[in-house]
């Protein structure tokens, strides 16, 4: 840049005004970049360090702007065109400005004396938005005319006695919100001071809102924490486990709020075992703080719940109040069952918060977190437990089968079958011997009655007669015959030979 | 632990107490040594057990009742 010859300069400038035309999107930045230069500099360099603004940032915005050298109406930059290439003066501001933008840091402050009614709001705009004591800041003061539009966006008039002030809010923070706007309404209101310019008007685009007590109260609650911390209510040894699976769950809130209905449903879907029993008590304004003590201690007398949910659903610090009350703070930790605070919203602290045994950010969560083990997980459980059940007996059904099999192989080991069956084997033997025995004295006495046989065969008369003797018996008397003084005459005989036998008579 | 106990008839029994019941029987199947029949006993006892978990978890409402004055009323939800 710093080797540019003043014509090529001039020539650029010329270029890039050029190009601006095709340009459509006028850009705020650039607008107050260009404003704020222009603001800067000296009267006669104005014209060009507009334009080399412009050069530096195609797109750039509509400048509206006399020559200072010939006068002319510069007007929309792509209009100034035709000014700017036949304005002499032009090269020449150039020539005697260039070493100065270099060399120096946008030095001078010489404000013009003549201004358009936009160059002016924009001057105001960029004064008030870039001071820092207007940025960021409490406001305190009384809502009036307050407006909800259907866009969703708040508008009003924050007022004392001898000013006003127009505030607007847009619908992101008007949604976060926690406290009921009125009018009349003493507040402070946080945000940052903003121009509008097409009214001229100057306002406070509000970020947050809090009662005006709000921040009296939030040194009285640190005051209270530090008091009650001091105390060791909030100490960690202190808590006590939530129940796994509480059968009373007692709920300490208003009957009437969202805070109820949140927590009936959140229990109704997760773990609709339990009973719940409600001690009703106001959750805001001066009865509540008694109203919370009376119902922690009636509920743990009455119902002996497993666990206690100590519930209001969000609102304002001063509607949370009760439950940073020292009193209802010490119920929480005199509380016999185990205390689930919910109170407010997730961003919202209060002392109970501290002293339970555990903390939720909002109701329902302390719903949840009350009951851990859902009926789902029950359901689950139980089909595993199912499972085991028949698992478990068909394990013991197998492994008698195996102990019924196991004592049958041993009774027929040990069966008195078997022993029968020994006997029987043995007294086969016993058999076997005795006719084996029998058998041999059998061929014994064969063999000797064989050898009487013989001896017998010896004496046999027959065996004689095959010698040529005969046996003679008296017919008479049947007699042997082996004397002849046996036989008379005319006897009558039977003469045995070897072959058979024969009749003859005695003749003598 | 199981013996001694003359068991409660499964219907009046809440669910805690069944579970308790029907994981006791588990582990007794499932660890000790039984006679068959007691064995068989006790795994009917179980099956009734978790049938009626089963039925409680299926059935279960929330029960809501009110602290009022020195006791306790049912509360229309």
């Amino acid at each position: 840049m710093s080797d540019w010859h003043n014509h090529q300069m001039a020539a650029g400038v010329r270029e890039a005004v050029q190009d601006n035309e095709s340009e459509s999107a006028a850009n705020d930045n650039q607008v107050l970049r260009a404003v704020g230069l222009r603001q800067r500099v000296a009267e006669n360099a104005t014209l060009f360090f507009v334009i080399f603004d412009i050069f530096h940032t195609p797109g750039g915005p509509e400048i509206i702007h006399d020559c200072t050298y010939c006068s002319k109406e510069l007007g929309f930059v792509h209009s100034c065109r035709t000014s700017l290439e036949t304005c002499s003066t032009v090269d020449s501001l150039i020539e005697r400005e260039y070493a100065q933008i270099i060399m120096e840091q946008l030095p001078l402050f010489e404000i013009p004396n003549r201004w358009t009614v936009t160059e002016l709001t924009r001057y105001l705009r960029q004064l008030l938005e870039s001071n820092n004591s207007l940025q960021g800041i409490w406001v305190k003061g009384e809502i009036s005319n307050l407006a909800r539009p259907a866009s969703g966006h708040l508008y009003f008039a924050l007022k004392d006695s001898a000013a006003s002030l127009r505030c607007v809010m847009w619908r992101g923070e008007a949604s976060r919100l926690r406290l009921a706007l009125s009018d009349g309404a003493a507040v402070e209101v946080h945000g940052s001071i903003r121009v509008y310019e097409p009214q001229g008007q100057y306002q406070l685009q509000a970020d947050a809102i809090r009662s005006l007590g709000e921040g009296a109260l939030f040194q009285e609650f640190l005051r209270l924490k530090a008091l009650l911390e001091a105390e060791g209510l909030f100490d960690e040894a202190r808590k006590r486990p939530i129940p796994q699976l509480p059968r009373v769950i007692g709920v300490v809130t208003s009957p009437t709020g969202a805070a109820l209905r949140d927590i009936l449903n959140t229990l109704q879907r997760r773990y609709p075992l339990a009973e719940v029993i409600l001690a009703p008590t106001p959750v805001q304004g001066e009865e509540a703080p008694p109203g919370l003590v009376a119902a922690l201690q009636s509920l743990n007398q009455l119902a002996h719940p497993d666990v206690i949910l100590l519930a209001r659903g969000g609102g304002s610090i001063e509607d949370l109040w009760a439950f940073n009350d020292a009193l209802v703070v010490r119920a929480v930790a005199a509380s016999e069952a185990p205390v689930i605070t919910g109170v407010g919203h997730e961003t919202d602290f209060t002392l109970v918060d501290f002293v339970a045994d555990l903390r939720a950010p909002t109701p329902t969560a302390a719903a949840e977190l009350a009951t851990p083990i859902t009926v789902l997980d029950l359901q689950a459980s139980l089909n595993d437990a199912t499972s085991r059940l028949e698992a478990a007996i068909l394990a013991l059904i197998n492994s008698q089968r195996e102990f019924v099999d196991g004592l049958q192989t041993n009774m027929r080991y040990f069966s008195p079958l078997r022993r029968v069956q020994t006997e029987r084997q043995r007294l086969d033997e016993l058999i076997r011997r005795v006719n084996a025995a029998q058998a041999h004295r059998i061929a014994l006495d064969r063999s000797h009655i064989r050898g009487l046989e013989r001896r017998l065969d010896a004496l046999n008369p027959h065996s004689v007669l095959q010698r040529g003797y005969a046996v003679v018996t008296n017919k008479r008397d049947r007699r042997i015959v082996s004397s002849k003084s046996a036989v008379k005459k005319d006897d009558e005989l039977n003469v045995h030979v070897a072959d058979g036998e024969f009749e003859a008579r005695v003749s003598l | 632990m199981l013996k001694n106990v003359e068991p409660k008839p499964v219907e009046e029994l809440a669910y805690e107490p069944a579970y308790a019941e029907l994981e006791g029987i588990i582990s007794a199947l499932e660890t000790e040594q039984r006679p068959l029949d007691e064995a068989l006993a006790l795994f009917e006892r179980g099956q009734a057990l978790a049938k009626r978990c089963a039925e409680l978890l299926d059935k279960a409402e929330l029960k809501v009742r009110q602290l009022s004055g020195e006791g306790l009323a049912e509360a229309a939800e």
